[in-house]
């Protein structure tokens, strides 16, 4: 179901590890033999080197000015480097006659939105399944994790024939195709996992604080939003932009619901910039737009790792 | 109201269970009505039940309605189609849907190997390099660790493309790359029908060409959980096996393999689902070919749909893989919490 499928795993990861950044490292006391370090430290440069491979790959090419020319060489920086390509995709059309920017903006409209909206619904639902105790809970959990196991395109079926059923008012045009059909359906994945994610981070925190409010005369209520919420901003940034990436990118949906050229995303543009011929791929401006759309993603996913490391809810009870 | 019952009961935290997971009592005495005692927390619930009732449960409802009819592009506009019975599930068992290079088992055994194999090196790659990492002396450290994740960080889509055309026959990165070694450099990656491996027949060239990129996207995942793990672990337990005699081989599987386990294993049964619908890859890179032979269930529930249309079959074939990952998962977790309590 959910398009998050490939995060779910990031915060709690993150979060540990950021956890365990923070506490005294266990590492071996000695230092090891010479030879040994230095097997060590080439081995990690090799690591480091097929990490970088593809990335460095792609900053070369956007960087070359030879564009539909095929490259035919590596080299790190080529000859004549220069930032037309980049220039090129964020000033002219691609050959659809979409440009950079009318992708950029439905791009971000739709990942954003949803986001953001799928926040504010779950964080309540969160709580509540966090701390309160009620009739239905069990399965209300049970039901969130068989909708998690459902794969991405799961539903994309049943949710493309019901929005393809309902009409704008007043136009013959379903709300399939438009970017509010497509953000629905991106809710209809985000909201099991963003509730998911806040409960877990939810029970990690001692109900100790909550408590202690209440016995100075605050209600559940007042406990949610003085004590809680502050508590899980790190969650709630993380929770928010882990949304954000997976629409940033999302593919399937938006390949099957869009036809509209005027509302196609960052996705469906580099796709379709990838030619049946290698040669008419236009080399550089692909590299170039590669690096585009992956730049706010990682500078957002390093910025990220900072909130993880803020740990609120840790400490702030223990000691 | 349940504001003030909370504010004026004499003690509302007194009764409440002080375990780090417990629950806050909502409201307090036991006279009260199911309404007073629950209504707060179904409150909190309904935007979010709302929401996910119409756009999650109904389509999910209306999916498994779908899959017992002949849905295809023509009742669009409208017309309602046919109630066909288990006629779906049959063709799809049977390989007869009118698709070329489609058969169910091979499918599924090919998504099974993809699954064992990446997970495999995942792991075995995450821990190694957590342990490279977690050494005495590591000059560079944070860069390291900050440029590891790398591939995390990047979009899936991206990553699938960018390879794609890495392994591209002319231009791309890797044959170009073999060739300045000197080596074979017209290698058709994706299209070749060949199997690298005698006896692994139905894997061709492409299998290993989309396992590589996998395992480059996957690994990082594993390293942090392990990392987190490795710090956890007390350094006077090494401390005792090197008196005891054990040798570092020894250390790692008495002390630390026993220790990553808990945490691991959640890691793992998570890593496999993704791995399992890893549609990014494999749709990007190889599009399911040489001949289909690359196709897993989630790219081929994808292709029914679009370009195919075949809406009622693509919902049977939906929930068929949702009753495969469940068997799985179930399967998964009783087997590696066995492990976990041995």
């Amino acid at each position: 179901m959910a398009l998050e499928r490939n995060v779910i795993g990031r915060t709690v990861a993150a979060e540990r590890g950021a956890l365990a950044e923070r506490t005294e490292y266990h590492r071996p006391r000695q230092v090891g033999p010479l030879i040994e370090n230095v097997l060590a430290h080439l081995a990690l440069l090799l690591i480091l080197f097929a990490v970088l491979f593809p990335v460095l790959w792609i900053i070369s090419m956007a960087l070359d000015p030879r564009n539909i020319e095929r490259p035919t060489s590596l080299t790190l920086i080529p000859p004549g480097a220069s930032l037309a390509a980049f220039t090129r995709i964020l000033t002219e059309p691609l050959p659809n006659n979409v440009g950079f920017w009318t992708m950029f903006r439905n791009s971000l409209i739709v990942s954003l939105g949803t986001s953001a909206a799928v926040l504010v619904v779950a964080v309540t639902a969160a709580y509540s399944f966090a701390r309160f105790r009620f009739p239905g809970r069990k399965w209300g959990l049970f039901a969130f994790i068989a909708v998690q196991m459902l794969p991405g395109v799961a539903t994309l079926t049943s949710l493309f024939v019901l929005l393809n059923s309902i009409k704008i008012p007043g136009t013959n045009e379903s709300v399939r195709t438009t970017l509010l059909g497509l953000g629905i359906a991106y809710v209809s994945g985000a909201l099991p996992f963003a509730i998911w994610n806040l409960k877990g981070y939810i029970d990690t925190i001692p109900t100790d604080l909550e408590q202690a409010a209440m016995v100075d005369g605050a209600g559940p209520n007042r406990a949610f939003i003085d004590v809680i919420l502050p508590l899980i901003l790190p969650a709630l940034a993380v929770t928010l932009l882990l949304g954000f990436m997976a629409g940033w990118t999302e593919f399937v949906l938006a390949w099957t619901f869009i036809t509209d050229p005027s509302r196609i995303t960052l996705a469906m543009g580099l796709y379709s910039m990838q030619g049946e011929y290698a040669s008419q791929v236009p080399w550089s401006d692909f590299a170039a737009m590669s690096i585009l759309i992956t730049l706010p993603v990682v500078v957002v996913f390093f910025l990220l790792q900072r909130w993880f490391v803020a740990g609120l809810s840790v400490g702030s009870v223990k000691g | 109201m349940a504001t003030e019952t909370a504010g004026s009961a004499p003690h509302p935290a007194t009764g409440l269970p002080s375990d780090r997971s417990g629950a806050i009592e909502q409201t307090g005495g036991q006279g009260q009505s199911w309404f007073a005692r629950y209504w707060l927390p179904y409150l909190y619930i309904l935007p979010a039940a709302l929401i996910l009732g119409l756009v999650t449960f109904y389509p999910i409802a209306y999916q498994v309605w779908m899959s017992f009819t002949d849905y295809s592009r023509r009742n669009l506009r409208g017309r309602a189609p046919d109630f066909v019975g288990i006629d779906n599930y049959v063709k799809i068992f049977n390989n007869d849907i009118g698709i070329a290079n489609y058969n169910f088992y091979r499918i599924l055994g090919f998504n099974l190997t993809w699954t064992v194999t990446n997970v495999f090196f995942h792991v075995v790659l995450g821990v190694a390099i957590a342990l490279l990492l977690n050494r005495q002396l590591v000059i560079g450290r944070r860069i390291f660790r900050a440029i590891f994740i790398f591939p995390w960080a990047m979009p899936p889509l991206v990553v699938a493309i960018v390879w794609r055309n890495m392994f591209n026959r002319e231009f791309g990165a890797i044959n170009l790359s073999l060739g300045a070694l000197g080596l074979p450099n017209d290698i058709r990656w994706l299209e070749s029908t060949d199997a690298p491996i005698p006896f692994l027949g139905f894997l061709p060239l492409a299998f290993y060409a989309v396992l590589l990129v996998n395992v480059w996207l996957g690994w990082p995942f594993m390293m942090v959980i392990a990392s987190g793990a490795l710090q956890s672990i007390p350094s006077d337990l090494y401390e005792a096996a090197k008196l005891d005699g054990a040798n570092r081989w020894w250390q790692f599987w008495d002390i630390t393999a026993p220790l990553l386990k808990p945490v691991m294993v959640p890691a793992i049964m998570y890593g496999s689902i993704l791995t399992f619908n890893q549609f990014n890859v494999i749709f990007f890179i190889t599009g399911g070919g040489p001949f289909g032979r690359t196709e897993i269930l989630v790219t081929q529930a994808f292709e029914l749909v679009n370009p195919q249309g075949f809406y009622g079959l693509a919902a049977a074939f939906s929930i068929i893989v949702f009753f495969i990952l469940l068997i799985i998962t179930l399967a998964q977790n009783k087997y590696l919490r066995g492990l976990e309590a041995a």
